[in-house]
This record gives C-alpha cells, structure tokens and sequence, in this order.
C-alpha cells in the first residue's frame, strides 16, 4: 500500500472520494482508481495526451476554467468533481458538437455496438438534437491494407494519427485542412498498405470512422462472444481477445498487457484466424481403421503402449498447450525414455513494433516453442516446418505424433512403428499407418496455457465448442499416463498444468491463479530467489 | 499631414517616421537616434533592462496586454538551454494593421527592439514570424536585418559587446492561429500551426522545449524609447494601469480612417470625432469593435464614455485587445457582418478542439439561415448556448473570439436578428 505520508505521493479527493496516488498521476487515471470513469477520445494510454477531444475536462475547486483529466495532474488536497453541474455541462456540450456533423448511420455501421460516440451519447447528451443545418460529408476512403475510413463518422481525435506516427513510427497518415474542414488522409497512394502495425488505428478509433475491411458488415458487435486469448502465430504471445459467432471465431483484438504486447497486436496475427474455423476435422477415434469411442479405444492404446518395448519417439507441434507438451514428456519418460522432436516455421525476420519494443512479431511462428526449449524437445526440419522426418520414419518402436500435421511426410512414414498414436485435429496423409488416431482440440476448444519468447507462462480460455468427440490432448495423453504411473487422469486444464508442473522445474510451484489473466515468468532454474 | 493622416492630439513615439522611406535605411535610422538605446542596454546588463521594462509598465500589445517586463522575467536567469527570443509578427486579427506599419516604415526600430528583448532574456537567436501575405513587408524586414548583420547590430558580437544574437525572419503560410503564441511556435518548428496545451508556459517550454519569450512586434518596437529615455518618461504618457502610447488601427465607417499614435485612456468619442474627422455625412454611429474582431461590439452608448486603456475599454465592457477599432455607423448590418467575423473564425478555426471546430461552422450556418431570412426565435437561444458552450473550454481563445461578437451583438442588437427573422428585411444594410 501507498504510504500516505511519502513525498512521491498525493492525496486529493474525487467526487468526494479521497485517492492516494503516485505523484505525476493525472486527474483521469486518478480517477480511473477511484473506480470513477471520465469519458475521453483522444486520451489514450499508450499514446501522448493532445487533450483536443474536450470531453474529459473536470471541475477543480480553485481553477477559474474546467481543467481536462487527460493532462493535468494531481497535487495534493486537490477537489476534483467529475459529476458536477459544470462538468456534465461540458460533455453534454462537447457531445452535441460532435454530433452536429456526424451521419448517425449507427444501423450501418461497424462500430455501432462498440462505439464510444454511441455510448457517451445515450449516457450524457441531449435528448433531442438541435442541428437543423446541412452536415458536411466527406464520403469513404480506402486508406489501403485492412483500413478503410468514413470521414464523416470521425469525431477528430487523431489517435490514428499519433500511433502512426508514436508507436509504429511510420507516419503514414495526417490530418489536413483545418476547422471543420479537418480530415484524416494518407501520404501516399499506398496508404497503409504494407505497414505491419496498422490494423491496430482500427481498434483505438473509438467511433465507426476506421473500420476493418476483412470484419465489415461480418457481424454486429453485441453478436460477438469474447474469449481472452493468447495469439498463436508467433512466439511472442500477445494477449489477444477471441471475437466469435455462431462457433466460428470472427476476428481477433489484442488485450492490454503492458508485459507483452501493450495495447498492440500485429496484423499478421490478427488476420490469421481463418484455419481456427477449419471444417475438416478428426471428430471420433479410429483403432485401425474402424471408429471407436473413448473408452475402448484409449484402453486399446493403453495394452498396446505397455506391450511395446524400447525407446519412444516422438513429434510435437509447437502449437501444443504446456500442457500436452507435459503430457507428451511424461508418456515418453514413463514409456522407458526416447527423443521428442518438434518442427516450426520460422519468418526470415523479426518485425518489431518501434514505439513499443517489448512487441516484436518473432521469428518463431507458432505459439510454443520456448515450453519446448525449456522440456528439452529437439527441433527438426527447415524454415517452412518441413523434412526432418527421417529421425522418426523408420522407427520402429512406440511412435507418438502429437498435433503435427505431416503434411510433407513420406507414403511409409510409422508403417514400421509397432504403435504408431497420431494425436491431432486434422486428418494427414500420414495418418493411415496409424495404428490409433485420436482427435484433439485446438487452442481456441480448450483451456490451457502457452509459454512465450519471453518465458511467461499465459493462459487461454476456451471459446468454441469441438467437433464430434475431439478432446483436449492433455486429457487423452493424461488419461494413458495416469494408467501406467498411477493416480488420478486429469480432467481440467488446471490440474493437467499441475501434474507437468511437478516435472517441468521451470513451471514448478506456478498455478493457473499466479498466471491469472496476463501471465506470469517462468522459473528461472538456476535461480535462488524464492517468494 | 504626413503618412496618410496624422493629427495634432497624437503623441507619435513609435510612429514618428512612418511615411519617411529614409527611416527604412540602417543609414537614415541612425540619423534619427537608432541603435543608441542597443548600445545603452548592453552597457546596463540584461536583468537592469528586465528592471527598466518592467517598471516602465509596458503591457503587451498582441492583444492580452500583460505586462512585457514581468514576462521577460519568467525566463530562467541562468541559461542551461538555448533561449528563444520569438516576434510575433503574424498580424491577422481582423482590423489590424500596426504591425505591417512598424515593419515597413520602421524595421530598425523592430529590430533593435527585438535584439534589447533578446539580450534581456539572454537569448541568442531571436525569431521574427511574420504573417505569410506580409509580402512587401518581410523584403524591407529582410534587407533591414542584412544590414543590421552588416553592420555588427546582430550576430556574433554585437557592438563588440561579446553576445551573440541572430536574427531570423521567417515567413508563415498566412494562417490566423499562427498568430497565438504556442500555435506560432509549432508552425516555427514546422509543425502544423496547432496552439499546444499549457502547462508548460513558453518560459519553462516553448520553442524546441526551449525557454521561449513571445512578444508582439509593438511592444518590441516600444522597447528602445523605454531603455532609452527610462520608465518615467515612458509613464508620462496612458495611464498608471496602462501606461505609455499605443497605434490605434481605426477602419470603418470615419472620414479618416487608418493608424493613429496616442496615449493610452484617451477619450473613444474624441478619437473618433476629431481625430478620424467624425462620422460619414449624414450618419451616425451605431457601433464599435474596440480592439479587433474577436473582442465584444460596444454599441453608441457604451462608446460615449469610454476611455482607450486597458482597463478603461474593460469597464465599458469589452477589450482593448490590439486596439483595432472598428467603427460601424447606422448603414451597418449587423447579422451580416457578425456572421461574417464568425466565417472568418470557422475558416481559421485549427480543428483541434471539438468545441470550436465544430461549434463555429455551425454558429456561421445558424447566423447564414438567419441571415437569409430563414431563421427563429430559438436560433438566438440556442447561438447564445452554443456559444456559451464554446468559451473556456478550449486549448487557445479562438473559440471564444467567436463567442464575444455572436454574445455581444444578440444582447445588444437583438431587434435587428429579430426584425430579419420577423420579416427578412435588413436593417441599415446601405
């Protein structure tokens, strides 16, 4: 707690509210603590403060003029009123100039639903509007790459702008003209395209005015599920968010986590969502060929892994959870000991994000390469996620493919293994010299957890129900394990990253409470420092 | 008679040569006592010319009238930064027409002011922003300053003192905002000319994060008289509140039209009676814009009474702003000249904030419908609203310049928008 009496803080009161803040703070997120929210446009977090929008300003007992939130800060004793006559005034004020040029085509708009001119209006602003003059119109503009812009739904607060020109660092929007006149526009032609950051401007406009082309007219927003999530397509693990209907997931949004990825998300992850909606699917287990339920078929598995002598190999895809990477670990150990492999396609490049550097799109393309570092996995094949095979091809012992779709793998691939298990979501070629095929879910079916580049370990949340009988990896591979070394199969995420953290030193002690919703590090094995 | 019209009641200090090309010369402004006041300031050291200033009581005459010496004196005393002396020379508000006069009569008089200010606040690049159509202007500045540099008055080692002081003169791309300080400032830095938000003042942050004085062309023009002759004999002319002369631009409706030095609280009626030869023939005065055309309009009445000082102006109602009296007779039409001081505003609003880039087009739209004959009775309330709702609640004033025109003429001149609303006649439009 905040000692009261140091000189870094300040205590002032907030709608009769006293708040202890760090000194520095502004009135707004003083407020924010306070539990009290100042409506705001241009003010962004991770953005600078131009205080334009007008809306936040506040009443400050002693100050001649309303003060706005966003960049005046706190001092000590200071009365802030937030919800004073004045104060509503003023947004009851600055909400009708904005409306005096605005289109209110909400029942067209994307945004509608989500949109923070909708929502400061119907909370604050007059009931009736008092514009009887013609609006000004500026139409639509394709601004290139996902964006497309409606000028006139535009309430000016240049956030586009300022994360062009601050956090991506490639200025390639502006505002020209003045007064009223005043329009969002490209440099060039190209616009956005091509910029890696850009879809990001779609996410902080906080009306209908920068809309994604790939989402338009897709869904409306209060259709939309939202799942938080952690985005698969790199190793950087930005917090995202899931936006489905009707089981399909319909777009991605980051989700703030000042650790990892800010308020940012990049837009090779964000428009790489389409194969979680995949309709081909593993939906029963199959023993040789012939469909089977759970049951019977793991018991199969099971007398068959036990029958078995000799080393395990086996092949992990990096988009595995921790926890059937665990599972895959434990297996291999309790079978007597073997190699586990995995494949990822690698970027020729990183992509950073220059006003956030923590941000970089990685070169690892897939989510969980740093859990398989950490459980000594061996990486095969190229950049493309391809060859590498022949370690695995000819073995002739328990051969176990979790998740790796095989794509490039040999007509003969584990036609010699004596028990081939191909865990995954998709059907493979490969797949027919299975001896046991057993569907799995993918990341957006399931709870669990990934660790990132940066070793923290970040939950997800399941958002979309699995097809048919495929289960989470964790829990068949679980189910195997629990049989051959005793106890308990794991039936929830939590208790599966339990059983891996006894194993896997760098997990150990963490829960799915320490990790929370915005993750936490993993251990550092040589360390000393405890809690 | 000399320089379009002078007259007898005028105490020419600042005006003295205008009218006298040779005055434009470094060769000819010297004849006429230039660059001694310089000489005298680096001989009295920087914070005793502050002092001199200060006591003198000069208030700036951009339009705020605060008090120059007290400003300098915001400026860090012992520079760790670069300090920037800043002219502001982006004369645009409506009526005005002194600074241009300063500049193209009397650049020497400018300059030398701008290098005693500069050397005050221990800056040693000084910037003179002029207005982007003050084309003949920035030549005759220009050439002024070459000379100035010729002949040691700027740069390295002035008058062999040991300061620097350069002298720049940049040319703006006309935009009014540029004319408020922070807004000048970001167009210097080749920004868009967007007022910035203060805290931090120009003295803490202003040019380049630098500690910044902005001053108007006529108070740096008042500068040397002051260093010169000393506070007292400056306070021999105005008022003990505002002190000294000050160029009064009138336009309008007189027989005389133009600028006019004199001290400041002299009588309103008396400057336009005599000094600018009354009224036209048969007219008579339905009001006056006392201070440019964001200050509020003074009907005939409030005229009679009311002295030319800062406070004076103040408590007949209004500002004396830059003293840019605009004087309106009988003929006038009032919407039709309210709404086109407001047009002027909505085009050279920056767009910043939402109040004023939205409230002065449409504040403009309203008074245009009204002016057509297509307005209501509520449309006067809801202007008054409107316009309520636009001062004080943004970034720079300009917001509010479109306020006090709208605010004053419905108070005052409410039976000419009801008339044109009742009937859709004009009222006095000749």
């Amino acid at each position: 707690m905040a000692d009261q009496q140091s000189p870094q803080t300040v205590t002032l009161t907030i709608d009769g509210q006293e708040v202890t803040v760090p000194k520095g703070t502004t009135i707004l997120k003083a407020a924010e603590r306070a539990g009290i929210k100042i409506p705001h446009y241009c003010f962004h977090p991770g953005l600078s403060s131009p205080a334009m929008c007008r809306l936040c300003l506040v009443e400050v007992e002693g100050a001649p003029k309303l003060l706005p939130s966003c960049t005046t800060t706190v001092s000590d004793g200071q009365v802030v009123l937030t919800d004073s006559e004045a104060a509503r005034a003023q947004r009851t004020g600055v909400l009708e100039f904005y409306l005096v040029n605005h289109p209110l085509d909400c029942p067209i708009c994307d945004q509608s639903g989500e949109c923070k001119l909708q929502d400061f209006v119907f909370a604050e602003g007059r009931e009736h509007g008092r514009g009887k003059e013609p609006k000004r119109v500026f139409g639509r503009d394709d601004f290139g790459g996902d964006v497309l812009f409606y000028g006139d739904r535009c309430v000016m607060c240049t956030r586009c702008v300022r994360f062009m020109r601050e956090v991506a660092e490639d200025e390639r929007l502006t505002v020209v003209e003045r007064g009223n006149r005043s329009v969002i526009d490209t440099f060039f032609e190209e616009g956005l395209e091509g910029s890696p950051f850009a879809g990001n401007i779609v996410d902080i406009c906080p009306v209908g005015a920068l809309v994604s082309k790939d989402f338009l007219y897709k869904a409306r927003a209060w259709d939309l599920d939202h799942t938080p999530s952690v985005c698969p397509s790199c190793s950087q693990g930005c917090n995202i968010q899931l936006h489905i209907r009707d089981n399909l997931v319909q777009r991605l949004k980051p989700r703030e986590n000042l650790e990892v990825n800010g308020w940012w998300m990049c837009d090779f992850g964000r428009h790489n969502y389409e194969w979680m909606n995949r309709g081909d699917r593993l939906e029963v287990p199959m023993v040789g060929g012939e469909a089977m339920g759970w049951p019977e078929a793991l018991e199969t598995a099971l007398a068959r892994l036990k029958e078995v002598q000799g080393p395990v190999k086996a092949l992990v895809s990096p988009h595995a959870s921790n926890e059937e990477m665990g599972m895959v670990d434990g297996l291999v150990e309790a079978l007597g000991g073997g190699e586990v492999f995995y494949r990822s396609p690698r970027a020729q490049d990183e992509v950073p994000l220059p006003g956030f550097p923590t941000l970089v799109r990685r070169r690892d393309l897939a989510p969980n390469v740093k859990a398989a570092e950490i459980m000594g996995f061996q990486r095969i094949g190229d950049d493309e996620a391809r060859g590498g095979l022949e370690a695995l091809q000819d073995h002739e012992g328990i051969l176990l493919v979790v998740g790796d779709e095989l794509a490039d793998a040999a007509e003969e691939f584990g036609s010699r293994a004596q028990g081939f298990l191909y865990v995954g979501q998709y059907p493979a070629p490969a797949m027919k010299n299975a001896d046991f095929v057993l569907p799995s879910t993918t990341f957006t079916e399931q709870e669990g957890s990934y660790t990132n580049v940066q070793g923290r370990i970040q939950r997800f949340w399941q958002g979309t129900r699995a097809p048919g009988a495929a289960r989470p990896g964790w829990m068949v591979l679980g189910a195997l394990l629990a049989e051959l070394t005793g106890g308990d199969a794991p039936v929830r995420a939590h208790e599966a990253f339990a059983r891996v953290a006894e194993r896997v030193s760098e997990f150990s002690g963490i829960t799915y409470r320490d990790m929370g919703t915005r993750g936490t590090p993993v251990q550092e094995p040589a360390s000393l420092s405890g809690d | 008679m000399a320089y379009p019209y002078t007259h007898e009641k005028e105490v020419r200090i600042l005006s003295k040569y205008f009218g006298e090309p040779e005055a434009r010369t470094l060769e000819g402004w010297k004849a006429r006592g230039g660059y001694k006041s310089l000489a005298k300031a680096l001989e009295m050291g920087p914070d005793q010319v502050t002092e001199v200033v200060k006591e003198s009581g000069l208030r700036g005459r951009g339009g705020a009238g605060f008090p120059a010496g007290v400003k300098w004196s915001f400026m860090p005393k012992e520079p760790t930064k670069p300090h920037y002396l800043l002219c502001n020379a982006d004369e645009s508000e409506p009526g005005t027409f002194k600074d241009r006069e300063l500049l193209r009569w009397t650049p020497h008089q400018v300059i030398e002011g701008v290098l005693i200010a500069a050397y005050a606040i221990r800056s040693e690049h000084a910037y003179i922003y002029c207005r982007g159509e003050f084309f003949e202007t920035t030549q005759i500045l220009a050439r002024a300053v070459e000379e100035a540099y010729e002949a040691g008055l700027a740069g390295e080692d002035v008058m062999g003192s040991g300061v620097t002081m350069d002298v720049t003169v940049h040319v703006g791309g006309g935009a009014y905002i540029c004319g408020e300080e922070t807004g000048l400032m970001n167009s210097l830095e080749g920004r868009r000319g967007q007022p910035r938000v203060k805290p931090p003042f120009p003295a803490q942050a202003g040019y380049r994060g630098m500690p910044s004085t902005v001053n108007n062309v006529e108070t740096l023009a008042s500068v040397p008289f002051i260093v010169e002759n000393g506070a007292e004999a400056y306070r021999e002319y105005g008022t003990e509140e505002s002190p000294g002369t000050k160029l009064f631009c009138v336009s309008g409706h007189v027989q005389k039209p133009g600028n006019f030095e004199l001290p400041l609280g002299f009588p309103m009626m008396e400057l336009l009676d005599e000094v600018c030869g009354g009224m036209h023939e048969g007219r008579t005065l339905k009001g006056v814009i006392p201070g440019g055309s964001s200050v509020p309009i003074l009907n005939a009445q409030e005229c009679q009474d009311c002295e030319l000082s800062y406070e004076g102006v103040a408590k007949a109602g209004s500002q004396l702003g830059c003293a840019s009296v605009i004087v309106m007779d009988d003929s006038t039409d009032m919407v039709k000249q309210v709404r086109r001081m407001v047009g002027f505003y909505a085009h050279e609003s920056c767009g910043q904030c939402t109040p004023c880039r939205e409230g002065s087009s449409w504040v403009e739209k309203i008074l245009r419908r009204i002016e057509d004959g297509r307005g209501t009775e509520e449309d006067l309330d809801t202007l008054m609203e409107v316009t309520t709702q636009m001062t004080g609640t943004t970034i720079c004033v300009l917001s509010d310049s479109v306020a006090a025109p709208v605010q004053s003429s419905i108070e005052k001149f409410r039976e000419e928008y009801l008339t044109r609303i009742r009937t859709g006649e004009k009222v006095g439009a000749a």
